[in-house]
C-alpha cells in the first residue's frame, strides 16, 4: 500500500457536463482516480468513453461547451474545482503539462519550435532566454531528435510528424512538471515513427520520474506504457488494476471484448489459376509525380476478382498515390494499367461511363466524405441514378436494397442527414455509395483507421461479406497489420514510393522478410507489456533513432 | 526567397493583364454612351460644319479600335489627352487633385487602420461581454449611416456648434502641415467612420475562428495569459484576412471619396470625375477611372504579398 503522502492527483466522483441541444447532458458520470507521484496511468476506451475529457479534467479544464459540474480533483492538496482561474493557469505548463494528439495541429504555425518550448519557462521565470533555450536542445538530446541543437529554430511544418511528437513531449517537460497528460500522442504516427515516441516517452518519464496520464485507444500501446490501466466505456469506469493483471484476466464482459477484437480473420483465398483468369486490375510498371517529385518508381501488382490486396506501407510511401493512377485522378508518368486484361486510358476523363462505374473507392474520413447537407437517399442514390439510369420508384427500392445490404434499417435512415450518424454508421454509408455503381472493384483507402476497434471490426466483416456476396476485388491500402492479417489475401508492402515485396499473405508473415517488411511487422505493439523493452533491446536503442528518420 | 519573388512577378504580371482588360471596358462604355461628343460639346446650337470640324480635330472620325490604341499609348506615357472644357492637358488637371486626394485617404489611414486592428483585437479578447457589443454597434451604426449624413452631423457638432475645425476643406499653396492637417481633420474624421466598423469586425471573426485551434487550446494549457494567446499566438494566423480587408478599405478610401469631397468642399479627384461627368469631359473620366482602376489592382496585389508574406509555410520552405 502506498502511503497517503505520495498520491499526487486524487479525482473523486468527477462528473462533467457537455452542452448540446441546449441544454447540459452530463458525459462523464462519477471518475474515481487516484495517481501517485511517479506513477503511470494508462486510461484506455473507444471514441465518446471520455478520455480526453477525464485527462484535461486533470488540470482543471473543460473545453468549450463543457463544464466540471460535480466531485472533486485535488492536485498536491489543492482542490482545482474551486481555485480560480488565474491560480489553475499558474499550474498549467509548470507543474501539470499537456501532450496533444497531433502535435503538427498543436504546435502554432507562426513560431518556430523553440519559442514555443521557451514561452512557460521565461513566463513562469523559471530560467532566462538563453538558459531555456540550453535547456531545450538537452531535452531534445535526451529524446534523441536529429541535430538536436539545430532543430527548435525550425519552424513547425519543416519537421516531421514524430519528431513533433517528440518535441512536444520535449515541451512538456520545459518545466519539469510532476504531472504530464499524453492524450493519444501515437496515434496519428506510423508504426515505426511510434516506437521511437513511445520509447522517448517512456524513457524521460523514468529519468524524471514524472507522473503521467496515458490516454489511448490502442491496448498494445498502453500495455507497454502504463502502471495501471482504467478501462472507460461511455464516461464510465468499466475496471481498473495493475497492467499484468488487466491483461491476463480481465474481469469484465466489455473488457474482454476489446482485449478480443483483433482475433476476426478470415479464410485466406488463392489466386485462380488456368488460362481465363485475368487479373480485374493490372498495375504494371507505373511511375508518377507531383510537380517534379517523383512519388511512384515502377509499381506492379495485379489483382484478381474476388481477392484483397492488402496495400501497406508508412505514410508517404504511396499507397494512395497508387490508388489515384488507378482511379486516374493522378496519369502516371510512365506504364500503365489494364482492367480485365483492356489497358485503361491514364485520365479518368478519357474513360467510358463503364470503365469508371466499375472502379469505385471508399475513403478514410467518412466524415469528409460525406457531404452534411445531402439526404442519405440522396448520397446513395446519385451513383444509383447516373450509372444505371434508375428513377422513382425503382431508383427507391435500389436505395432501400443498398441499405440493408450494409445492415442500416431503410425506414430509420432514408432520409436522414450524415451529421445524425456515427462514425461507423457513416463508413457503411461510404460503402453503399460504392456498391450503388455495381463495381467489380474497389479500393479501400484506410477505412478503418478513424474507427474504433468494435466498429472498425464490424466494418471488415461486412465488406467480407459484400466480398463474397458479389464476388468483389478489393485494393485494401493501410497502414495497420492486425487488419491486414483479418482480411487479406495478398499483400503489397511499399516504401518510398517502390514495392519491396509481395505475395500471399502467409508467405508475408512468415520469414524470411524483406528487411523493411520485417521493420513494420515488428513495429506493431503486442500485447505483452515487456514488447517494448525486447524490441528496443534486439535492435539496439541507438538505431531506433535512424529506423524511422530516414 | 526566389518562391516568393516568382509568385510576386506572376501577380504583377495578372494585375497588368487585369488593367489592360479594364482600360478596354472604360474606353469602349464611354465610346457606348448615347449621342456624340462633339455635338455634346458644342450644344444644341451648332452647325453641322463645326460639329465636324471638331470630329476632325478630335480625331472622331477614325475608328475605335485606332483610336483605343492610340489613347492607351498615351497613358502608358503618362499623357491621357487634353480637356475637352478646359483644353488643359489632362495629366496636368488630375495630378494635383490626385496628390490631395491621396493625402486625405492616407491621413485616414493612417487613424483607421490601427485602431481598427487593436478594436479588433480587444473584443476578440472581451468577446460577448458589454464592451465587445457597444463597439459592434457603435461601428456598425457608423457604417449603415451614408457618408455625407456622418459629415454634416460632424459639420453641425465639430464646426457650426463649436467651430473647432472648418467647415470647409478647401486648401491653399501657402498653408503648413499642421494647418492642413487641421482643415481636412473633419473629412479624414468622416472616413475613418465609415471604414473601421470593417475592418474591425474582420479582425474580431479572423482571431475567433482561430481560437477553436489545436494549437490555442495548447497554448491555453501552457498557462499563457489570454491577452497573450490572442496577440501572439492568434493574431500572427489570422493576418491574411485582415490584409486583405484592410486593402479593400484602403481602395475604397481612394475611389468612394467622392460624397465626402463634395460634402466638404475638398479639391480631390472625385469631385474632378463628377465634375467631368456632368460636363462631358471624356478624357478625364477616362483617366479617373484608369486611375482608380489602378489603384485598386494595385492595392490587392499588395494585399496578397502580404498574405504570402506573413504565412511562415512561405517564408520558410523545407
Amino acid at each position: 500500500m502506498v502511503p497517503k503522502k505520495d498520491v499526487l492527483l486524487e479525482i473523486k466522483d468527477l462528473r462533467i457536463e457537455g452542452y448540446s441541444d441546449e441544454k447540459w447532458i452530463e458525459i462523464v458520470h462519477g471518475i474515481d482516480l487516484t495517481l501517485h507521484k511517479g506513477e503511470v496511468l494508462g486510461l484506455i476506451g473507444e471514441s465518446g468513453a471520455g478520455k480526453s475529457t477525464i485527462g484535461l479534467a486533470s488540470m482543471g479544464f473543460a473545453r468549450d461547451g463543457c463544464r466540471i459540474s460535480g466531485g472533486s480533483i485535488e492536485f498536491d492538496g489543492m482542490e482545482l474545482t474551486t481555485t480560480p482561474e488565474n491560480d489553475l493557469r499558474a499550474l498549467r505548463g509548470s507543474r501539470i503539462a499537456y501532450v496533444a494528439q497531433s502535435a503538427a495541429a498543436s504546435f502554432n504555425p507562426a513560431h518556430r519550435i523553440i519559442d514555443q518550448h521557451t514561452e512557460a519557462p521565461i513566463q513562469y521565470r523559471i530560467q532566462k532566454r538563453v538558459e531555456a533555450q540550453e535547456d531545450a536542445m538537452e531535452l531534445y538530446h535526451r529524446l534523441r531528435l536529429p541535430n538536436p541543437d539545430e532543430i527548435g529554430f525550425r519552424y513547425p511544418h519543416q519537421v516531421s510528424g514524430g519528431q513533433l511528437q517528440r518535441a512536444m513531449t520535449a515541451m512538456a517537460m520545459a518545466c519539469r512538471p510532476d504531472l504530464i497528460i499524453f492524450d493519444e500522442p501515437t496515434t496519428a504516427l506510423d508504426v515505426t515513427t511510434q516506437i521511437e515516441v513511445l520509447a522517448a516517452i517512456r524513457d524521460i518519464v523514468d529519468q524524471f520520474n514524472t507522473a503521467a496520464i496515458y490516454i489511448t485507444h490502442d491496448l498494445a500501446v498502453v500495455a507497454q506504457m502504463a502502471d495501471t490501466i482504467k478501462v472507460l466505456l461511455k464516461g464510465e469506469e468499466v475496471e481498473e488494476a495493475p497492467t499484468a493483471q488487466m491483461l491476463d484476466k480481465p474481469k469484465e464482459e466489455y473488457t474482454k471484448s476489446l482485449w478480443a477484437v483483433r482475433s476476426f480473420k478470415r479464410p485466406q483465398k488463392q489466386r485462380p489459376t488456368g488460362a481465363d483468369a485475368v487479373p480485374i486490375v493490372s498495375v504494371q510498371g507505373i511511375d508518377a509525380a507531383y510537380g517534379k517529385t517523383k512519388v511512384l518508381d515502377d509499381v506492379s501488382f495485379d489483382i484478381y476478382p474476388g481477392m484483397t490486396v492488402a496495400v501497406v506501407g508508412e505514410s508517404g510511401s504511396g499507397k494512395s498515390t497508387t490508388a489515384r493512377c488507378i482511379t486516374g485522378l493522378l496519369p502516371p508518368t510512365k506504364g500503365k494499367i489494364l482492367f480485365k486484361g483492356e489497358e485503361l486510358p491514364a485520365r479518368y476523363q478519357d474513360r467510358s461511363k463503364d470503365q469508371l462505374r466499375q472502379a469505385q473507392m471508399i475513403y478514410q474520413m467518412a466524415d469528409t466524405a460525406l457531404n452534411p447537407k445531402i439526404r442519405i437517399c440522396d448520397i446513395i442514390g446519385r451513383p444509383a441514378q447516373f450509372y444505371s439510369g434508375l428513377h422513382g420508384g425503382a431508383l427507391k427500392t435500389r436505395v432501400d436494397e443498398l441499405l440493408d445490404l450494409i445492415e442500416l434499417d431503410p425506414a430509420k435512415f432514408y432520409s436522414r442527414y450524415p451529421p445524425e450518424l456515427s462514425g461507423g454508421q457513416k463508413q457503411r454509408v461510404g460503402i453503399a455509395r460504392a456498391l450503388a455503381a455495381d463495381p467489380a472493384f474497389i479500393i479501400c483507402d484506410e477505412v478503418t483507421s478513424a474507427l474504433d476497434q468494435l466498429v472498425a471490426e464490424g466494418i471488415l466483416k461486412l465488406l467480407d461479406r459484400l466480398q463474397q456476396e458479389f464476388n468483389l476485388a478489393y485494393m485494401f491500402i493501410t497502414h495497420d497489420l492486425a487488419t491486414v492479417r483479418s482480411i487479406a489475401d495478398e499483400v503489397v508492402v511499399m516504401q518510398r514510393g517502390k514495392v519491396v515485396e509481395q505475395g500471399p499473405k502467409d508467405e508475408m508473415f512468415t520469414p524470411p522478410h524483406h528487411p523493411y517488411t520485417d521493420l513494420l511487422l515488428s513495429s506493431v505493439p503486442e500485447m505483452d507489456p515487456n514488447w517494448l523493452t525486447t524490441l528496443l533491446e534486439e535492435r539496439g536503442v541507438d538505431d531506433i533513432g535512424e529506423a524511422a528518420d530516414v | 526567397m526566389g518562391d516568393i519573388l516568382q509568385l510576386v512577378l506572376k501577380r504583377l504580371g495578372l494585375g497588368v493583364i487585369t488593367l489592360l482588360v479594364v482600360s478596354i471596358l472604360i474606353f469602349f462604355a464611354v465610346e457606348l454612351l448615347p449621342g456624340d461628343i462633339a455635338q455634346a460639346v458644342l450644344g444644341q446650337g451648332a452647325t453641322d460644319e463645326t460639329v465636324a470640324a471638331l470630329r476632325q480635330k478630335l480625331g472622331l472620325d477614325q475608328p475605335a479600335i485606332l483610336r483605343y490604341f492610340q489613347w492607351l499609348g498615351g497613358a502608358l506615357t503618362g499623357d491621357f489627352g487634353v480637356s475637352l472644357v478646359s483644353g488643359e492637358r489632362v495629366s496636368a488637371a488630375i495630378t494635383d487633385r490626385f496628390v490631395n486626394t491621396l493625402f486625405l485617404a492616407s491621413y485616414a489611414a493612417v487613424i483607421a487602420v490601427p485602431i481598427s486592428i487593436i478594436l479588433g483585437v480587444i473584443v476578440a479578447l472581451l468577446r460577448n461581454t458589454l464592451f465587445d457589443r457597444v463597439a459592434n454597434v457603435a461601428t456598425l451604426t457608423s457604417i449603415s449611416s451614408p457618408e455625407f449624413f456622418l459629415g454634416y452631423i460632424l459639420i453641425l457638432y465639430f464646426a457650426v456648434k463649436t467651430s473647432y475645425f472648418p467647415a470647409i476643406a478647401s486648401l491653399s499653396a501657402d498653408m503648413t502641415f499642421g494647418e492642413l492637417l487641421h482643415r481636412t481633420f473633419l473629412p479624414a474624421l468622416t472616413l475613418v467612420l465609415v471604414v473601421t466598423a470593417h475592418m474591425m469586425r474582420m479582425t474580431r471573426a479572423a482571431i475567433i475562428n482561430l481560437l477553436a485551434s489545436p494549437y490555442i487550446e495548447m497554448a491555453r494549457l501552457k498557462g499563457v495569459p489570454p491577452w497573450k494567446i490572442i496577440v501572439k499566438h492568434a493574431l500572427p494566423n489570422a493576418w491574411a484576412p485582415i490584409i486583405n480587408v484592410v486593402a479593400l478599405n484602403l481602395a475604397y478610401l481612394i475611389t468612394g471619396v467622392v460624397l465626402v469631397e463634395v460634402v466638404f468642399v475638398y479639391p480631390g479627384i472625385g469631385q474632378l470625375l463628377v465634375d467631368a461627368v456632368a460636363k462631358r469631359d471624356f478624357p478625364i473620366v477616362q483617366a479617373c477611372c484608369l486611375i482608380f482602376a489602378a489603384t485598386f489592382i494595385l492595392l490587392n496585389l499588395a494585399a496578397d504579398v502580404g498574405a504570402i508574406l506573413t504565412n511562415p509555410r512561405l517564408r520558410h520552405p523545407k
